[in-house]
């Protein structure tokens, strides 16, 4: 009977790729490979392309990594290093609690109060001293933008990397630490030695699983990106991702072709989505990331 | 062996270098950890050829938050000798060696007593930086701990901390030879230090602990996790070290202590007082503890006759 | 005491190939015990790595801080007694409340958990007792569940919809199923988590007894792991209730009223409410998303902060 259960799971993920298939048939007959560099995307003209959204997803996922891949480690680091035992036991939970946040409430936050502050105050600050760099172009009047989705997408991501790294960091055995403390070696010397070499695998997935997060948000992404079909230089502009495209234009749709295109996307995002998962399990190499265990 | 006196002697003025082999009496605490001896006990003869002392340690203890592990502790620990720590599991004779570079400072709770002069200066002031005790006073630990890196690595990663960069790889050669294990490794010194065997492992740890060249290396039952035959090329190491080096070696072994050891300071669990501390009971150089200790515990205990 | 014995200053640097060769180490003898050589620098750097670690941790507790309290101070002002009892206004304004999509939120959920924590529980069941330790089709499971776990949930939301709603009408029951898809490889891994922890010496006592394995399960393993299995997937539940993409394709057109028949209707439910709602310009709809959002997450973390103290006791126990 366990077997069974085992089974309906498997048939389930089966079936799942199936459905999307089936579902983007139209679309793919009709465009081919072609859709994922075409950059338009007019419903109502029937032209649909992914280029934008692809776009959108590596620019917003990319700017989300390289802001929670150190904050992420520097938390894991605190938390598994430096704090003494009574913080630890209250700031790991409050960064877990960072995760437990549905994501629909932070769009909320993100559209009523982090999109205006950014609007204000971030954007002009940026532009006026970075402006020479194309990412950092006018502001524009809402603050929906492809930056301030980036900003969300750091505040999903930090707890995933900084959690399974912190547990990543709790198995290097003591007597490893203690052997490069005795030959006087100051905290960071034992953390660049020691603590990051044995457990650079594991960390390497954790992040691999936090892009997989910020790869495929839909619904904070969608709330805050601002709704864009085109492609701009600046992170200031709206834009859309994959998932927010799918998750806006949803409830919309104009023709059986726009359905279709919709899955069309939701294939690449399958594709994407499990790709990044069997790499972060194939970088693990000895690590159950997710398990904070060494296998 | 004098009989033992009441009479506290210790005023050896330090860093005398004339080779004098006068003999003196050291006072040696027997009391409880409750209070401060009353009437010392002299035990055993402690030689001394006028060394420098390199760690004077006067009425150390060691206490774990509520829990007291070792009581008032006296003695001295003279230069480019091996000095030995026995006793029974659980005397703090472990406690006692890593509060000598200051390991146990990570230890919740950890609280020393009394004072342990490293060089007349105090190893736990203030003003003192803890990397640099360690640079300073080294440490090999019981079970090898190489790191996950190239032999090569292993033993050059703290000089090049340490900004020795200059002629590493001569410093690493060297290293290598002085722990006896150049041989066995100069052709493979990129490969991985987990593939060598536990008792090359520990050679290897030693190499690295002497690469940066410390004062003094620290020695926590570095044989006990090995085999008979890399027990005897630890043992070999150590006779070659102490004439660069003061050694501190803690082992379980008589037998060993024996052998390498100029001094023997023996450690045993104070039955007298309620709680069980681990407290000194005898030092001296290891052919007086041995042939004739002057306490029946340390007798008893070398005789083989408990512990 | 700082000059050594035969007066040679302490000389802290590269010792030269000669002085390898003397007795004492000179080099590092007796000087005071502060900071030598480059360690003033070295512990510099590493004071700035704490720091920086130091201010990363407080930085992510901060923007929790700054997020609860934005939600709750917009959503406070929502909240009354009303607010949780009445429906929300037939043409949007101001007044009524979000009692039907509690109700149908709490309906949806159930429903999944009924699919999901039988099915996960199970599975991983399967994985730690009963499977072989080579055996092809655990590692088909293990890979499956692992991949489930990875699946974007718009991507779940979208599949559900090819599956149930496309030809038939939104549903609470396809919301139900989507749920349960996001919820299973939470549920399956958790529990596997506990199991493992099920000290050995129990299945051996009891296979020693002679008893099948499946009384085994039952009666021993399943007991001792009961809590954590519990805890785990109440964590889940938690997690797959505030989850809004899985519902937004499959039970998003429903009517204001409450609605109990999750088979054909669609039914209000909160996270699709809340998403709508901050997309609309009505101040009184935004009103009502922020009161929404505060009840989904004070149940979301009151869950959170329950199961891990249960989670905490349990383990207590366990390790004794």
């Amino acid at each position: 009977m366990c077997a069974l259960a085992g089974a309906l799971a498997v048939l389930t993920l089966v079936e799942v790729a199936y459905q999307l298939i089936t579902g983007a048939s139209l679309s793919v007959s009709r465009f081919g490979p072609a859709f994922l560099v075409h950059t338009g995307w007019k419903p109502n003209f029937g032209v649909f392309g992914a280029g934008t959204v692809l776009y959108g997803t590596a620019v917003t996922a990319l700017m989300a990594m390289t802001l929670a891949t150190p904050l992420g480690i520097a938390i894991a680091l605190y938390l598994s290093m430096l704090a003494p035992r009574g913080i630890r036991a209250v700031v790991g939970p409050l960064v877990e609690m960072l995760a437990a946040i549905p994501s629909v409430i932070l769009g909320l936050w993100g559209v009523i109060v982090l999109a205006p502050f950014v609007q204000q105050h971030v954007e002009p600050g940026l532009h006026r001293v970075f402006g020479f760099i194309p990412i950092f172009g006018e502001p524009q009047t809402t603050g929906l933008s492809l930056f301030t989705a980036g900003l969300i997408l750091t505040i999903m991501v930090v707890p995933i990397v900084a959690s399974l790294s912190r547990d990543l960091f709790l198995t290097v055995p003591r007597d490893l630490k203690e052997g490069a403390e005795a030959l006087g070696a100051t905290r960071w010397e034992v953390i660049r030695g020691v603590v990051l070499p044995t457990t650079a695998s594991g960390v390497a997935a954790a992040t691999v699983l936090g892009l997989g997060r910020a790869l495929g948000e839909a619904i904070a992404v969608a709330q805050v990106i601002g709704d864009g079909n085109v492609i701009h230089a600046s992170l200031f502009a709206p834009g859309a991702t994959l998932a927010s495209r799918i998750a806006l234009d949803f409830q919309f749709v104009v023709s059986k072709l726009h359905t279709a295109s919709l899955f069309y996307l939701a294939v690449i995002l399958l594709v994407i989505g499990l790709v990044t998962n069997l790499i972060a399990q194939a970088i693990a190499g000895r690590f159950d990331v997710q398990r904070g265990l060494v296998r | 062996m004098r009989p033992s006196g009441m009479r506290p002697s210790d005023d050896e003025p330090s860093g005398e270098s004339t080779d004098q082999s006068a003999r003196r009496r050291v006072r040696i605490q027997t009391s409880t950890p409750d209070h401060r001896p009353a009437s010392p006990a002299t035990n055993g003869i402690q030689p001394t050829s006028g060394r420098e002392a390199v760690f004077d340690i006067t009425d150390m203890s060691v206490s774990y938050g509520e829990k007291p592990a070792l009581a008032w502790t006296t003695l001295k620990i003279d230069r480019n000798l091996a000095t030995a720590v026995i006793g029974p599991s659980g005397c703090g004779k472990s406690t006692f060696i890593r509060s000598l570079n200051r390991m146990n400072d990570s230890i919740p709770g950890f609280k020393l007593g009394g004072k342990i002069l490293y060089h007349g200066q105090d190893l736990y002031g203030s003003a003192v930086n803890r990397v640099e005790v360690r640079r300073r006073i080294g440490m090999v630990f019981q079970k090898p701990n190489p790191f996950p890196k190239s032999i090569f690595d292993n033993v050059a990663w703290a000089p090049r901390n340490l900004g020795l960069k200059a002629d590493l790889d001569a410093r690493v050669e060297r290293a290598l030879r002085d722990a006896a294990l150049w041989d066995e490794v100069k052709d493979r010194l990129r490969e991985s230090a987990l593939g060598l065997s536990g008792g090359q492992q520990q050679r290897l740890c030693i190499a690295r602990a002497i690469a940066i060249e410390p004062d003094v290396v620290l020695l926590d039952e570095p044989a006990s996790a090995l085999d008979p035959i890399a027990t005897a090329s630890i043992e070999d190491l150590i006779s070659t070290l102490k004439s660069r080096y003061t050694i501190v070696i803690v082992t379980h072994n008589m037998q060993q202590a024996a052998r390498v050891a100029d001094r023997t300071a023996f450690f045993s669990l104070d039955s007298t007082s309620s709680a069980r501390v681990g407290t000194l009971i005898e030092y001296g150089d290891t052919d007086a503890i041995f042939r004739h200790p002057s306490d029946p515990r340390t007798r008893d205990y070398v005789t083989g006759r408990f512990g | 005491m700082s000059p050594l014995p035969d007066g040679t200053d302490p000389v802290d640097s590269a010792p030269a190939e000669s002085a390898m060769e003397s007795a004492p180490a000179d080099s590092t003898a007796p000087a005071d015990l502060t900071a030598s050589g480059n360690l003033r620098r070295r512990a510099a750097i590493s004071r700035v790595v704490d720091a920086s670690a130091t201010a990363s941790a407080l930085l992510a507790v901060a923007v929790l801080g700054v997020l609860v309290f934005g939600v709750v101070k917009q959503g406070a002002s929502s909240l009354s007694f009303d607010f949780l009892t009445e429906n929300p206004p037939q043409f949007g304004g101001p007044g009524g409340g979000i009692a039907s999509a509690i109700v149908g939120t709490v309906l949806i959920v159930t429903l999944a958990a009924m699919m999901a924590v039988p099915i996960g529980v199970l599975a991983a069941l399967y994985l730690t007792e009963f499977a072989g330790r080579r055996s092809g089709f655990a590692r088909v499971l293990k890979m499956a569940l692992d991949l489930m776990q990875g699946l974007p949930t718009v991507v779940v939301g979208l599949f559900v919809f090819g599956l149930l709603v496309a030809g038939h009408g939104n549903s609470g029951f396809a919301g139900s199923v989507a749920l349960a898809i996001v919820m299973l490889p939470l549920i399956a891994r958790s529990s596997q988590e506990v199991l493992l922890l099920v000290p050995h010496s129990l299945r051996e006592a009891a296979e020693a007894l002679g008893v099948s394995r499946w009384r085994t399960v039952v009666g021993v393993i399943l007991p001792a792991a009961l809590s954590g299995i519990v805890t785990g997937s109440i964590l889940a539940i938690a997690r797959a209730a505030g989850e809004t993409a899985p519902l937004l394709f499959v039970d998003s057109l429903y009517t204001p009223g409450v609605q109990l028949n999750l088979f054909g209707h669609a039914v209000p439910n909160i996270p699709v409410m809340i998403f709508t709602l901050s997309e609309g310009a009505d101040p009184s709809g935004v009103a009502r998303a922020w009161g929404a959002a505060l009840v989904l997450l004070a149940v979301i973390l009151a869950a959170n902060i329950g199961a891990r103290v249960l989670l905490a006791r349990s383990r207590r126990r366990t390790m004794g």
